[in-house]
């Protein structure tokens, strides 16, 4: 290993590390250190004395789950506008078009002079989670949630409509989603604002 | 006309004189924007879009006739500063719905504000409330309309129908202060937009003939057609070009297919397009487009009997709904087992077209829809141009309102529509048996050079009597003026008639001695196609195969006979239309079934894979997939093949009927014919379409004779009489009421002999 000194801003730690062993005796000689020397001892002690501690790293799933990044990727999400309880997808088409795997598909139809999705299914089976439909989406809409427990009899379970949307009764526990495609925080400063005459 | 020389933005430029800038920029490959011009209709100068530089001077070339020399520049620095602004002002208030809306992307508005780069917004107007029309097939969203008058335009210059007109739109006026900081023109056209909408004519509801052209005109979601209305984006829609199936026009249509549902992974079409700057579709091309035959399967056993059923026959009777290469298969079977060919209308149709000929000396008619549309003077005779050729009325109509032209209108049912057309239609209204008559008339009127020994014969000085008076005969003399292409369209009504020997020599005199061109509609949508295929034969004895026809043994494509067949949007293939133009058709909807060319296999000789292996054999030797289907930028039809016109050796008319009084009708006469948007079986069964039938009765005899909408009445003539409920009509006047032929549950057929044309004793149950 040569030693250079690494540029940079960052506080890089350099790490001493020793030569591969080229010949044959030198490798022998690596072998016996090992084995006969105090360093296989030395993981056991560690594991030994952190179990006497109690100290354990070990995340205890599934009773415990570590919390996920917002912009994590797993199984899709319809939100709920939060004031008025209404769906948000208005049934543009735009992650139908855009879905690279081609697994989205949607239903829509005029009732009572507005455009309804009827029906919308994500096809798991081919899915590939790239999180095109929840960055296009103009609505935040379809977003990607935090579920990747993706066990069950059937893939259909996960991506009909009914699953996907946020229940009317749990409206409040609905979180906004902040992956990609979701409102930058200097929103406001980047609109143009068109005149109006009242 | 003479050649003008054009330079349009440094290219040189070859014209017809009177041809407008845009039209020969737009043929030549030169840019130039525009939302509201419309091909083939009058400029309506709402957009403003088109503005050029001719010789240094702003003109909009849609309206600007080309000069010999001219040096046209289409955009200069003012003008860019207009044509933003102008898209600037369409935006103002422009619903923010793009994701939503029917147009899905493909909009013009939308294009021409991305081209502009419209990225600020700089004028401002206070909004109206304006809600959403439902004109039945048709909604309009007075919200999206951006007010470029298209759909009033070929409403009135294409249609005929004059449904649409500007309305006013209320709100506030225009802020004074725009006109100093704005560019003039786009001042002027906001001020105009501001004005006014789109509204109907007849008050609240939309009264026409529902061919839902504004829909496919318009530029933005404004005017979507109901059905069709978010049910798919315009993106996932596959256009599968073809012809539409309907009648002998054979329009270039495109079937829009997609996915039946999330789960159902087969294919429906969703809606039927057309291209509005060179085709004109009626209603019932564009909402008659499900009548496909679903969900036949391939069973050797019902093979066998329809091959069985064939080989037993005596007979095939079939109609002219059916593609030129089935015609040829069933010519091939009738040669192979010695069968009849009974088409009983496109018997009557070929016989009639074999005396024209023979007077002619043509073996086809001269004329088309296209050089109806380029005369100026165009006859109507023997057809119910409204419904039986829808696309024979709008040429008709445009000729008249492009080329400052007239016409006439004889037949027996007055129809107020083509009372609407313009000033300059004169409509007579003559008796059944009267046609030939008018024909003659023409021949006299127009004819030169006439043989006195045929001149002699033309004695018409009782239909002159009752309906060509002297009221006529002014009103002709100013209509006539400065005309100097004739047209002739003559129709249905004649191929039946007791006389139509004499009436056909008329026609070919007509063609012979006058400048008109003369158009003989084909009865139905491939006749053209299947009497220059099939040795017809008049009649013949059971066993019958019936061929799309009741037989002893029923090939359907409607799915309720015997055997399945493919019904024509499910099937590749040809047909000849009424321009005598052999065009190709292709599958919108997979078919699971046996095909008539697999029928054909077991007992022919030489069996083919498919049955456009057969197209090559037809007219001319081109393969199917080499037929085009398209329209060139210059309004060129580039769609499969023409068929030429030979010459056949003369002969000098009989008259042999001259000299007898023709039967006369009386009073009480009802007429075969269908209502607006359908033609046969196949209209009626589309589910935007689907209706049951009855008889047709003017609201005038409703009244006189106390008849009332869903009366149950008896209709009884000669042959027979049948029960049925009356339906007022009224798009028709006068005592004359028609039984329709779509409704496969009443056989009005049975009623009549070969004329359409029949005495009936009407009776209220």
């Amino acid at each position: 290993m040569n030693k250079e000194v690494i540029k940079g801003s960052q506080n890089y730690i350099p790490v001493e590390i020793e030569d591969y062993p080229t010949t044959g005796w030198q490798k022998f000689k690596q072998v016996v250190r090992r084995s006969l020397g105090k360093e296989l001892f030395v993981g056991l002690w560690v594991v030994l004395r952190e179990m006497l501690k109690f100290n354990i790293h070990t995340v205890q799933y599934p009773e415990e789950v570590l919390p996920l990044p917002s912009r994590y990727r797993a199984v899709h999400k319809l939100l709920r506008l939060l004031e008025s309880g209404n769906e948000r997808c208005i049934g543009c088409g735009l992650c139908e078009k855009i879905c690279i795997a081609d697994c989205i598909r949607m239903e829509t139809k005029e009732e009572n002079g507005r455009k309804v999705v009827s029906e919308y299914s994500i096809n798991l089976g081919r899915c590939i989670f790239c999180g095109y439909c929840a960055e296009v989406c103009p609505e935040l809409a379809i977003v990607h949630g935090s579920r990747y427990e993706n066990a069950s009899e059937q893939r259909a379970h996960f991506v009909l409509k009914d699953d996907m949307l946020t229940p009317i009764d749990f409206l409040k526990e609905q979180k906004e989603f902040d992956g990609f495609g979701a409102v930058s925080p200097n929103a406001d400063k980047l609109i143009k604002k068109t005149p109006l005459a009242y | 006309m003479a050649e003008v020389r054009v330079t349009i933005d440094g290219k040189e430029c070859i014209a017809q004189e009177g041809e407008t800038l845009l039209n020969i920029a737009r043929a030549n490959g030169i840019y130039i924007p525009a939302i509201c011009y419309l091909n083939r209709c009058s400029p309506t100068l709402a957009c403003r879009l088109c503005l050029v530089e001719a010789d240094g001077k702003q003109v909009y070339a849609c309206n600007a006739k080309a000069k010999d020399g001219m040096n046209v520049v289409t955009t200069t620095e003012n003008i860019a500063k207009e044509r933003r602004a102008i898209m600037e002002v369409y935006d103002v208030n422009h619903p923010l719905e793009c994701g939503i809306c029917d147009q899905s992307g493909e909009c013009e508005l939308q294009n021409y504000t991305l081209l502009e780069n419209v990225t600020e917004q700089h004028y401002a107007i206070r909004d109206t409330y304006k809600p959403v029309k439902n004109w039945g097939h048709i909604q309009y969203d007075p919200a999206l309309c951006i007010v470029c008058e298209k759909c009033v335009t070929v409403c009135k210059d294409m249609i005929g129908d004059t449904a649409l007109k500007t309305v006013p739109r209320g709100g506030d006026p225009l802020d004074k202060s725009y006109k100093e900081v704005m560019p003039k023109d786009a001042y002027a056209m906001w001020n105009k937009l501001n004005k006014s909408l789109i509204g109907t004519t007849t008050g609240e509801t939309l009264d026409c003939t529902s061919c839902g052209e504004c829909t496919a005109v318009c530029p933005v979601g404004a005017l979507v057609g109901t059905d069709f209305k978010w049910s798919s984006n315009a993106w996932e829609l596959q256009k599968i070009p073809s012809t539409c199936a309907h009648c002998s026009v054979g329009c270039q249509i495109y079937y829009e297919v997609k996915h039946i549902s999330i789960e159902n992974n087969d294919k429906k079409i969703y809606r039927v397009t057309n291209e509005p700057h060179f085709a004109t579709l009626c209603g019932a091309g564009r909402y008659g487009y499900d009548f496909e035959n679903r969900g036949a399967k391939k069973e050797p056993k019902s093979l066998e009997k329809a091959v069985q059923a064939l080989k037993s026959a005596k007979t095939i009777v079939f109609n002219s709904q059916i593609t030129n290469e089935e015609a040829l298969i069933l010519q091939k079977l009738k040669e192979k087992l010695g069968l009849k060919l009974v088409n009983p209308e496109a018997y009557q149709y070929k016989e009639f077209l074999s005396v024209y000929s023979k007077i002619s000396g043509k073996s086809l008619y001269s004329g088309d829809l296209n050089t109806v549309r380029k005369s100026n003077f165009v006859i109507s005779v023997g057809s119910a141009l409204k419904t039986d050729s829808p696309n024979s009325r709008y040429a008709f109509n445009n000729a008249i309102k492009m080329n400052k032209g007239a016409g006439i209108y004889f037949h027996p049912v007055k129809d107020p529509i083509i009372d609407g057309l313009s000033k300059n239609v004169i409509q007579i209204n003559h008796q059944p048996y009267e046609e030939i008559e008018a024909l003659k008339w023409i021949l006299i009127q127009f004819g030169k050079d006439i043989p006195e020994t045929i001149s002699a014969k033309l004695d018409i000085s009782q239909f002159q009597e009752k309906y060509l008076g002297e009221d006529f005969q002014t009103k002709l003399e100013k209509l006539l003026k400065k005309k100097d292409k004739f047209s002739l369209i003559v129709g249905a009504d004649l191929y039946g008639a007791k006389n139509w020997q004499d009436i056909a020599e008329v026609v070919g005199l007509i063609d012979l001695y006058t400048d008109f061109s003369v158009v003989i509609i084909p009865s139905d949508t491939n006749t053209l196609g299947v009497i220059q295929i099939c040795e017809l034969d008049r009649s013949g004895e059971a066993p019958r195969v019936g061929y799309n026809e009741k037989g002893d043994f029923t090939f359907s494509a409607l799915g309720d006979g015997d055997f399945d067949i493919p019904a024509l949007n499910q099937q590749e293939g040809t047909f000849v239309n009424i321009d005598k133009r052999v065009v190709p058709l292709n599958v919108a909807l997979p078919y699971g079934g046996y095909t008539l060319n697999d029928v054909a296999n077991e007992i022919l000789d030489n069996p083919k894979q498919w049955t456009i292996d057969y197209t090559s054999e037809l007219f001319k030797k081109v393969d199917f997939d080499s037929l085009p289907n398209e329209f060139l930028n210059s309004g060129e039809e580039n769609r499969g093949y023409i068929l030429d016109i030979d010459e056949v050796e003369r002969e000098e008319p009989t008259f042999h009927l001259a000299n007898n009084e023709p039967p006369k009708l009386g009073s009480s006469v009802i007429y075969l014919a269908n209502p607006v948007l359908q033609f046969n079986r196949f209209t009626n069964k589309a589910h935007q379409l689907s209706e049951s039938g009855g008889l047709y009765i003017s609201p005038e005899y409703s009244e006189k004779f106390g008849i009332k909408e869903g009366q149950l009445v008896r209709i009884a003539t000669k042959y027979g009489s049948l029960k049925t409920k009356a339906i007022v009509d009224n798009k028709i006047v006068g005592e004359i009421c028609y039984l329709p032929t779509f409704d496969k549950h009443l056989n009005a057929r049975k009623l009549f002999d070969s004329y359409r044309f029949i005495q009936a004793k009407i009776s209220k149950v």
